[in-house]
């Protein structure tokens, strides 16, 4: 086990290097960084900052991962808190904006946690009603328009930049490193996984999985309602129709390739992150490489599959096996 | 409460809806709107439908809107591009949809994979696969097309039953019977109860597993085919996000998402239900289209927690004599 344990992510970077070195094979200027107006630009600053939106989700989502459950609404209440930022952002504030829109993902998040945890739901069951209900209630707060603003430091939070990078980066940086020092550095990340791992046994050990279920639920409501924001001041709008569309399903897929099993247990936030960084490359690669977006869901199927396959409990117990006759000879 | 059947739940919850919307417009209770409601719902009401044996089977669908897509954009090019025969055309693209399902059926079963994740990649597949066939709509001129599309059979009251409602309502009728009075769909409840159970009493799990994906990609593949009649058009992003529609449909139908209890006909009146909405909110002119979502989503919500509530009822027995036991 524990020789194990350093070789867990390398399947991740070793796949980031391969998507990077295609990409730079495409478009040679793929690697070229220049320093203009205080802020770096290039490709891979560009790749960052796209990916901040599911590299954020995928935080959350982690979490909720580990704990055996899913949480399919996070693309709508990316909708709901980009549409309360952008409807608050020219009469209010920043603070309030903020507190505002993450208020709302922490009221959404608190919501799929009380239907998991205490109505005992099924996650994709419970989760299903506010991705369905939730765009309705954005269109309500945008009343079915694309409200626009131009609060100087709401766009700040998506086009500025600190330190030479992009504001969103530094932001989803500062998210990794804080759910990282919460969960990692206390017991909470251990109980989280044990919670996942099997809910039944850590309750009789003394594990308040009820808890725990309902505080991951509302850690991705936040983290959610955080990428909404960045969205929407991106486009410094709010699109209850199109933010983070299908965004569930690439948070989903970038905590796979990061190694969580959707059968809860153990979880990496950093090979989360990465795995965000990794379906972003390849878009951006698809880009570059002339080829039509449309190449990015077949791309994406076949990662997804491969994935699938390297986690396949089939596929492991053989792979467990040839290990297992390996250490018997030795 | 107890002996109550979800479905006749939703029935309730129909006749209900349909009586307060005709005291508000007295003229939603004729078989105009009602012959219209069947018509613009027959393609869902075909692949929730399917949904409905995958969900009892304990498993999920999520591709089922991408094979819808795929198969508008594939028909249109087969007839207008390829210059098929639509019905060449046709039997290409159910033989396409079935296979695809029972890949992923087989892809299920095999690696012993969620199916959620699995019909997931199915989604991404199918919708990528129609974007690279075409990314614009293509229109359908053959002949066929109108004459489906004018023939239709009078309803008392001068409510139109189109050809695309009956085709519906026939896979309807052909689907509960296949659920409720045939071998297969015992199977399909089995599977849904406890897959280890249905093992060992003899259910070949692998087997079903594949038949029942591959019945919900070929219905998915009809109702492609239906879709292109309702708009005469193929277009790859046509039935973007039905699959959601699909299974609150079954939800609202009274089937438990974790399997082993539902029927085809609530489906079909979850699919009457969210028609209504749909209905009410074009009657009213003033409520805009979002609020079918809110709807549904309180709706979903209405109906998961009662059957929660049910289950647990159900349960609190047997735990109470587990108690006793010990």
């Amino acid at each position: 086990m524990t020789a194990l344990l350093p070789r867990r992510g390398l399947a991740q970077i070793l796949a980031l290097i391969v998507i990077l070195a295609v990409d730079r094979a495409v478009s040679p200027q793929f690697f070229d960084l220049r320093l203009q107006d205080g802020r770096l630009f290039g490709s891979l600053v560009d790749v960052l900052n796209r990916g901040t939106p599911v590299a954020l989700l995928s935080l959350g989502m982690v979490l909720v991962i580990a704990t055996r459950g899913i949480d399919l609404s996070v693309g709508a209440v990316m909708a709901i808190s980009g549409a309360i930022a952008a409807s608050l952002a020219d009469t209010h504030g920043l603070p309030v904006v903020l507190s505002a829109a993450l208020g709302a993902g922490l009221v959404c998040g608190l919501w799929n946690g009380f239907l998991v945890a205490v109505l005992g739901m099924q996650p994709i069951v419970a989760t299903l009603i506010l991705m369905v209900a939730g765009r309705g209630i954005a269109q309500l707060i945008t009343e079915g328009r694309i409200v626009t603003f131009s609060s100087p430091d709401l766009v700040w939070l998506g086009n500025g930049s600190v330190l030479g990078l992009p504001v969103p980066v530094v932001i989803a940086l500062g998210m990794l490193i804080l759910t990282g020092a919460v969960v990692r550095g206390s017991a909470l990340g251990l109980l989280i996984e044990a919670t996942g791992g099997n809910a039944r046994a850590s309750e009789l050990a003394g594990v308040g999985t009820r808890a725990m279920i309902l505080s991951v639920y509302v850690w991705c409501g936040v983290c959610a309602a955080l990428a909404g924001v960045i969205a929407a001041a991106d486009i410094m709008g709010a699109d209850a129709n199109n933010a983070g569309l299908w965004l569930e399903l690439d948070a989903i897929l970038a905590v796979v390739i990061g190694g969580t099993s959707l059968f809860g247990g153990r979880f990496s936030l950093v090979l989360a992150v990465l795995g965000a960084l990794i379906i972003q490359t390849m878009n951006t690669g698809i880009l570059l490489s002339g080829y039509p977006p449309e190449f990015n869901l077949l791309v994406k199927a076949v990662v997804v599959l491969a994935v699938l396959l390297v986690q396949s409990p089939k596929l492991s117990g053989i792979a467990g096996l040839v290990t297992g006759l390996r250490r018997t000879k030795a | 409460m107890r002996g109550l059947p979800p479905a006749l739940i939703t029935a309730i919850v129909l006749v209900a809806g349909f009586a307060a919307c005709a005291v508000q417009f007295p003229n939603i209770a004729s078989t105009r709107v009602v012959g219209n409601l069947l018509t613009d719902n027959a393609f869902l009401g075909i692949v929730a439908t399917g949904m409905t044996f995958v969900i009892i089977s304990g498993g999920i669908d999520l591709s089922v809107g991408s094979v819808i897509g795929f198969s508008t954009v594939f028909v249109a090019l087969a007839i207008e591009r390829w210059g098929m025969p639509p019905l060449v055309a046709f039997v290409a693209i159910l033989v396409l949809s079935a296979a695809f399902g029972a890949a992923m059926g087989a892809v299920i079963h095999v690696f012993d994979l969620p199916p959620f994740i699995v019909t997931l990649a199915g989604m991404f597949l199918a919708r990528g696969a129609s974007f690279l066939l075409s990314t614009e709509s293509v229109p359908i001129t053959a002949p066929v097309y109108s004459t489906v599309s004018d023939f239709a059979l009078r309803m008392p009251g001068g409510g139109r039953l189109t050809t695309i409602a009956i085709i519906m309502l026939a896979i309807v009728i052909g689907g509960a019977l296949l659920l409720h009075l045939t071998r297969f769909g015992a199977n399909v409840y089995a599977l849904g109860g406890s897959r280890a159970t249905a093992s060992l009493m003899g259910v070949a799990v692998g087997k079903m597993t594949v038949k029942i994906y591959m019945l919900s990609s070929l219905l998915a593949g009809i109702a492609g085919i239906v879709f292109s009649f309702y708009t005469s058009a193929g277009y790859s992003l046509s039935a973007v996000g039905v699959e959601l529609d699909t299974i609150a449909a079954v939800v609202i139908g009274g089937t438990l998402l974790t399997g082993g209890q539902g029927s085809v006909i609530g489906t079909f009146l979850g699919v009457l239900i969210q028609g209504l909405i749909q209905t009410y909110i074009n009657f009213d002119g003033t409520l805009s289209s979002w609020w079918t979502k809110i709807a549904t989503g309180i709706l979903l919500f209405a109906f998961i927690a009662l059957q929660q509530g049910l289950v647990a009822l159900a349960r609190r027995p047997a735990t109470k004599s587990a108690g006793a036991a010990t």
